[in-house]
């Protein structure tokens, strides 16, 4: 029996992420249409860098934490902190869901980074430091033991098949 | 009578063969309504604002008919506000509640009545930006979801996670925004989620009204048994929820439920999840442990969730949950739902299930067969489809969803290499106990820190 995704109260909508290690890329998302996050430096331990790719145009976008533009972001060409996002942003959600969200072309199998058709973005370190920051206050918040009924829309899955 | 069938699976096979009367008819009306958001209540073509009117004429004759026919009178004719969308959330909610009701009915086991008498909840601030998001999504439609429609409510989730008595609502809007994030924009998206969306539109509606009740409670003292572990996750909240029998101080056994919940980041996830947990070692090592566990003066509500309190529990002696399923499961009483929770997907049974045949399509009860949900399997825990394929006992949780009952395994008795044994989904609640998947946790469960570390570098400029 054919079970119909559109009259199903559990029905997947988001895949669950893969666990990646984040000591280069602590922290990304795909969110206000771009894919922003922050990359370690691979020179410097006191330093990261904020980067973020467009949705469509793929505008880029690379700043350290002092606002200074990247070195290596020489006008549309990406720098390694861009290349390093996007690569573990296809390990944490898949190619899939990120070629979709950016809009990438790309024969099955290959690389995103060679479907990026790169222009230069306005600076958007500003945005991404606040999300990151937005991201941290969950790990601040107390736990809770009220029954939380909703939850059972939200099954934890992704047991090794 | 199949011999070799436990009780479990006798009561299974009559639930499987009912037909709840009234139950097609309506979900064909809820349908109608969820089919009129996809495209947004301010786009109604004929068929749709026939489809609602429709919807209006189910509740003639009811204490709802008069505001019920107002109100989607108003929408179609384009006065989509705040108190007509809580009446069109709480038609739909009324319709899945019945049907909640017919189908929990056809599923034998004791249950006490809900009071009605829930009292009103705390007023909670930032309900009017729910409100307005909500409003706005329903509006457009989910085809009129962009990336910024989407991000929209994201000023709201912040503002309801900080107080603390709005944190019910703010998981569901949080773990709804999330979806809408990763689809937007929706109407590139080859197949939309209708019901879900609608169920999850609909209930953070009602949860944002200003009176919508809280339930009772009343301390109980006696011993918990578990019985299995439900894992629950999105991408900011895991939680552990524990099914399990409470024999009271009365010598009454009641059938309820536990847990605990906390808040993480997506890319805390797996086993490394039950760390954000690390405020509830007696909680943990119950479930790791398969520990009863002793209460004293713990809150039980009259929808049977027990709200856990370490100070208010001793972990007590083992006692594995097949034998507790077996003596006890049968004689316990449940808790009827709280009227506004009521929902197919709402229903969890705990079921155990033996001498069965289990098979790809599900477990074979002796001429019927009953599905599996093994997407609910959960990576936290060491349970697998090979091991529920190769178990000759279940302990499980009855659900519906899409037309049809499933079982989510929660535990199983199978021979692996002519070996008995039995997992359970909150094995690894004091870490995993495989050699692999401990090494793996361990590399994986240092995020926090590089979190915390990384963010410092930021701010200190």
């Amino acid at each position: 029996m054919s079970i119909p995704y559109e009259r199903s109260s559990a029905a997947p909508v988001i895949e669950p992420v893969r666990q990646r290690k984040l000591a280069k890329v602590p922290f990304l998302e795909l969110a206000e249409g771009r894919l922003q996050g922050v990359v370690s430096s691979g020179s410097d331990v006191s330093r990261v860098y904020v980067s973020s790719i467009t949705a469509g145009d793929h505008g880029l976008s690379c700043n350290t934490n002092n606002n200074r533009p990247c070195g290596g972001l020489g006008g549309s060409y990406p720098c390694n902190h861009l290349r390093l996002l996007l690569a573990e942003a296809t390990v944490q959600y898949g190619p899939d869901r990120v070629a979709r969200y950016l809009r990438i072309e790309v024969a099955e199998g290959a690389d995103l980074i060679t479907g990026l058709h790169p222009a230069v973005a306005p600076n958007r370190a500003a945005e991404v430091f606040s999300s990151f920051l937005r991201h941290l206050s969950y790990l601040e918040l107390t736990p809770t033991t009220d029954p939380l009924p909703e939850l059972q829309w939200f099954p934890a899955s992704g047991a090794v098949r | 009578m199949v011999p070799g069938l436990g009780g479990g699976a006798l009561m299974l096979a009559d639930t499987l063969r009912a037909q709840p009367a009234g139950l097609t008819e309506a979900l064909a009306l809820v349908d109608g309504l969820d089919d009129a958001l996809v495209h947004g209540l301010a786009r109604l073509d004929e068929a749709r604002a026939a489809a609602l009117t429709g919807l209006a004429g189910a509740f003639a004759g009811s204490p709802l008919a008069d505001r019920v026919a107002v109100s989607i009178d108003k929408i179609i004719v384009g006065a989509v506000t705040d108190e007509h969308l809580a009446v069109l959330a709480g038609a739909r909610s009324a319709l899945l509640g019945a049907a909640h009701d017919a189908l929990l009915d056809t599923v034998g086991r004791k249950r006490s009545d809900h009071p009605p008498s829930a009292s009103p909840g705390a007023a909670v601030n930032a309900t009017g930006g729910s409100r307005s998001w909500l409003r706005e999504l329903a509006i457009a439609g989910w085809h009129g979801v962009d990336h910024e429609l989407a991000a929209a409510g994201s000023q709201t989730v912040q503002a309801l996670l900080a107080d603390p008595a709005a944190r019910r609502l703010a998981v569901l809007l949080d773990g709804f925004a999330a979806e809408l994030r990763a689809a937007a924009p929706v109407a590139t998206l080859e197949r939309i989620p209708v019901r879900r969306w609608a169920d999850l539109w609909s209930r953070a509606l009602l949860l944002s009204q200003d009176d919508f009740p809280t339930e009772v409670s009343e301390p109980v003292d006696g011993r918990f048994l578990l019985l299995g572990v439900d894992l629950h996750e999105h991408p900011t909240v895991f939680r552990a929820q524990a099914h399990g029998l409470l024999e009271t101080a009365g010598g009454e056994v009641r059938l309820v439920r536990t847990s605990v919940a906390a808040p993480k980041v997506e890319t805390i996830t797996g086993p490394s999840a039950w760390r954000m947990l690390a405020a509830f070692p007696i909680f943990r090592a119950a479930l790791a442990e398969h520990r009863s566990v002793e209460v004293a003066g713990l809150l039980l509500t009259t929808a049977g969730d027990l709200l856990w309190d370490e100070s208010r529990v001793t972990a007590g002696e083992p006692a594995d949950p097949f034998a507790t399923a077996r003596v006890r499961l049968d004689a316990a009483t449940a808790s009827g739902a709280a009227p506004l929770d009521r929902h197919p997907a709402a229903i969890a049974e705990p079921v155990l299930l033996e001498g069965y045949t289990a098979g790809p399509d599900g477990l074979d009860l002796g001429g019927v067969t009953v599905a599996l949900d093994l997407d609910r399997l959960p990576a936290a825990g060491p349970l697998t489809p090979a091991l529920v394929t190769a178990s000759t006992a279940c302990l499980g949780l009855l659900r519906w969803d899409a037309g049809r009952w499933a079982v989510q395994p929660l535990a199983v008795q199978a021979t692996v290499k002519r070996k008995a044994v039995a997992v359970h989904t909150g094995d690894w609640a004091l870490g995993p106990t495989e050699a692999k998947a401990a090494k793996a946790e361990a590399t994986a469960g240092t995020a926090v820190d590089v979190l915390r570390e990384r963010a410092g570098r930021l701010l200190r400029k």
